[in-house]
């Protein structure tokens, strides 16, 4: 027992050691408490170079953390274990977080950068007047393909899924809405839509594509389709433009029906200790020089208008990433539905996955 | 003062229970009475008795069983030629040694094995037996699960195959009973508690596999362990998903009390 009770002490002693080297250590580089920014982000969403700048530029210390999914970073934030300054996740999350008052507003006159973001991309429904958050990165839902597999297919069509050729080609994202929202879109329907009827349609058109639908997957489906798994896939473009550049011989196209339109925007949690770092942070991303700096190493498509103006012609003229303005205004963003719609979506898709067979 | 001290030793495992095991199932059986708004309901259980989840059961049901069944027959008889060796303690280790590796990277590894340009098909290719679709079928689905299972059929077994006195089976052998009789009369009923709780411990988890559905099968095979996964954490309809898991719990109790019966000491 005396044994015990002394290794127990020896840890205790240890620990609280070492919590004081490292907070030695943090304070030694000029970690410390009132000159740290603690940002948290995807994982490989920014360009590193950037923070440097930033650092050099206010003298504020950043502390990087990366999440893989808005549920994680949610639950993460809703604990408040840890001090988050700014946080970037997407539009449903952003309701979501709103709702649960885990967010603070931002001071637009400390964002005088918010000027650069391109008006389509603001005030928005889920954070209507951008209260809550600013644009960081958009982008939409549609269709990875082989075209040396699917013949003279093009998917201008949501409708050319359903085509007979491609019987067990199909990788389908394993997300609700996404998928609803596929078979919603075909039928030219809103992919918000309320109505009963319009939702059992799309079931009923969802379960005539099964033969087609090989399988639905995670972020597996990068991998998959870059190895030519499946002919088509439904993804999102920002996981389009990583299975295109490590795949050249495939395409990605937005079917004209219309799809969904998805933000990543940053945020300020209500966790955060340096809202003066916080502030000047958004505003340096929003910058049209760095923005398009970011753009060009993140891949995915800038909000901001003039840092899209910055772009070398070959980023800012593709149509597969950057859309008319003819199919832009067919993009719908996904809507709060509220939880008891969700979970009725959620149920449809579940049925449209037992049938898969 | 004895018991005294014994009872004080006895508080942490009472406390563990009481954390772990009772307050969790408490809360399940809670949250399952509970609709997505946050009202008391008994929704969740009607909700469950509908086709999709009757058919979701059944299915979840018929893959555990393949799953145990094909575990069974290929554990048994590899551990009983296992205790015949002369290094059985090195063999066992090797059967074991790939449990230690991380599930999700095993299927990782089987998604690149089964892949239409996988290892496997190169090889078919090569034998003249042309590509298939392996990945995403319900053969991969079960052969990974069974390959992940394997070691939870085999322990048990192994231990109640070591237990087995070889005497008798000199015995049996002595007094004229064929090889066959002599497993199905002797060395069968004697390993039959090993063989229960293998089955246990395989049976019961492949009930909720989740994570190897998506992975290997694509979700074109649906568990109840699925659903449950999805209602947590995509739909956010705690009682739902507890509703499944309650039922879950039900089911594994009665086959723990079914397959269970009476140890070795009461016979």
């Amino acid at each position: 027992m005396k044994q015990l009770v002394r290794l127990g002490a020896a840890v205790l002693v240890a620990a609280f050691a070492l919590m004081y080297l490292t907070s030695y250590l943090n304070s030694e580089q000029g970690y410390s408490g009132a000159n740290t920014l603690t940002v948290y982000n995807w994982g490989d969403y920014i360009d590193p170079e950037l923070i440097a700048e930033f650092e050099a530029q206010t003298g504020v210390k950043v502390i990087y953390q990366t999440f893989d999914s808005n549920e994680a970073m949610l639950t993460k934030v809703a604990q408040g274990g840890t001090t988050f300054d700014v946080a970037v996740p997407s539009d449903y999350a952003i309701s979501k977080m709103v709702e649960e008052n885990l967010l603070l507003p931002i001071d637009h006159a400390k964002v005088p950068n918010l000027a650069n973001v391109d008006s389509r991309f603001l005030d928005l429904s889920f954070d209507p007047g951008n209260v809550y958050s600013v644009p960081y990165f958009w982008g939409t839902v549609g269709i990875v393909y082989n075209p040396e597999l699917v013949g003279d297919l093009t998917f201008d069509s949501w409708n050319d899924l359903w085509s007979p050729e491609l019987r067990n080609d199909i990788l389908l994202v394993d997300s609700a809405r996404e998928v609803m929202g596929m078979g919603l879109n075909s039928l030219g329907y809103s992919l918000n839509d309320l109505d009963e009827a319009h939702l059992q349609e799309a079931l009923a058109k969802l379960k005539q594509l099964t033969p087609n639908v090989k399988a639905l997957v995670g972020d597996e489906i990068k991998m998959l389709l870059a190895n030519e798994e499946a002919a088509v896939g439904l993804v999102w473009s920002g996981d389009a433009s990583e299975i295109l550049s490590e795949n050249e011989k495939l395409d990605y196209v937005v079917p004209q029906e219309g799809s969904n339109l998805w933000f990543d925007n940053m945020v300020i949690p209500k966790t955060a200790k340096n809202l003066e770092a916080a502030h000047q942070f958004i505003n340096f991303m929003l910058d049209a020089e760095v923005g398009e700096r970011n753009t060009e190493y993140v891949g995915y498509s800038t909000p901001n208008a003039e840092s899209f103006k910055l772009l070398p012609a070959d980023i800012a003229e593709d149509e597969r990433f950057y859309p008319n303005a003819e199919l832009t205004d067919k993009l719908e963003v996904y809507d709060n539905l509220g939880k008891k719609m969700l979970a009725h979506y959620n149920e449809l898709f579940l049925e449209f996955k037992m049938h898969s067979k | 003062m004895r018991t005294k001290s014994r009872n004080f030793y006895l508080a942490p495992y009472l406390l563990w229970i009481v954390l772990f095991v009772a307050a969790p199932i408490l809360l399940i059986v809670y949250y399952s009475f509970r609709d997505i708004e946050g009202g008391w309901t008994l929704g969740n259980y009607s909700h469950f008795f509908t086709s999709v989840y009757l058919k979701m059961t059944v299915s979840s049901f018929w893959y555990a069983l393949l799953i145990t069944f094909f575990s069974l027959v290929i554990a048994y008889p590899t551990t009983y030629l296992l205790t015949k060796t002369k290094h059985k303690q090195l063999w066992l280790l090797l059967i074991i040694v790939p449990s230690w590796v991380n599930l999700l990277l095993k299927a990782y590894a089987f998604i690149g094995l089964f892949g239409t340009y996988g290892l496997t098909n190169e090889l078919l290719e090569a034998v003249g037996l042309g590509r298939h679709q392996i990945l995403f079928t319900d053969f991969s689905f079960v052969f990974v699960s069974v390959y992940i299972f394997i070691p939870f059929m085999l322990l048990p077994i192994y231990n109640s195959l070591e237990e087995l006195n070889p005497s008798l089976l000199h015995a049996a052998r002595d007094l004229g009973a064929s090889a066959w009789t002599t497993i199905r009369r002797v060395i069968l009923p004697l390993t039959i508690d090993g063989i229960k709780s293998g089955c246990q411990a395989v049976f019961i988890p492949s009930l909720s596999l989740f994570m190897i559905t998506r992975l290997i099968a694509g979700n074109r095979v649906i568990t109840l362990g699925t659903a449950i996964e999805q209602h947590f954490l995509v739909t956010q309809d705690w009682g739902m998903g507890a509703t499944i898991a309650v039922f879950l719990v039900i089911v594994m109790a009665i086959i723990m009390l079914a397959t269970g019966g009476k140890r070795r000491g009461a016979r």
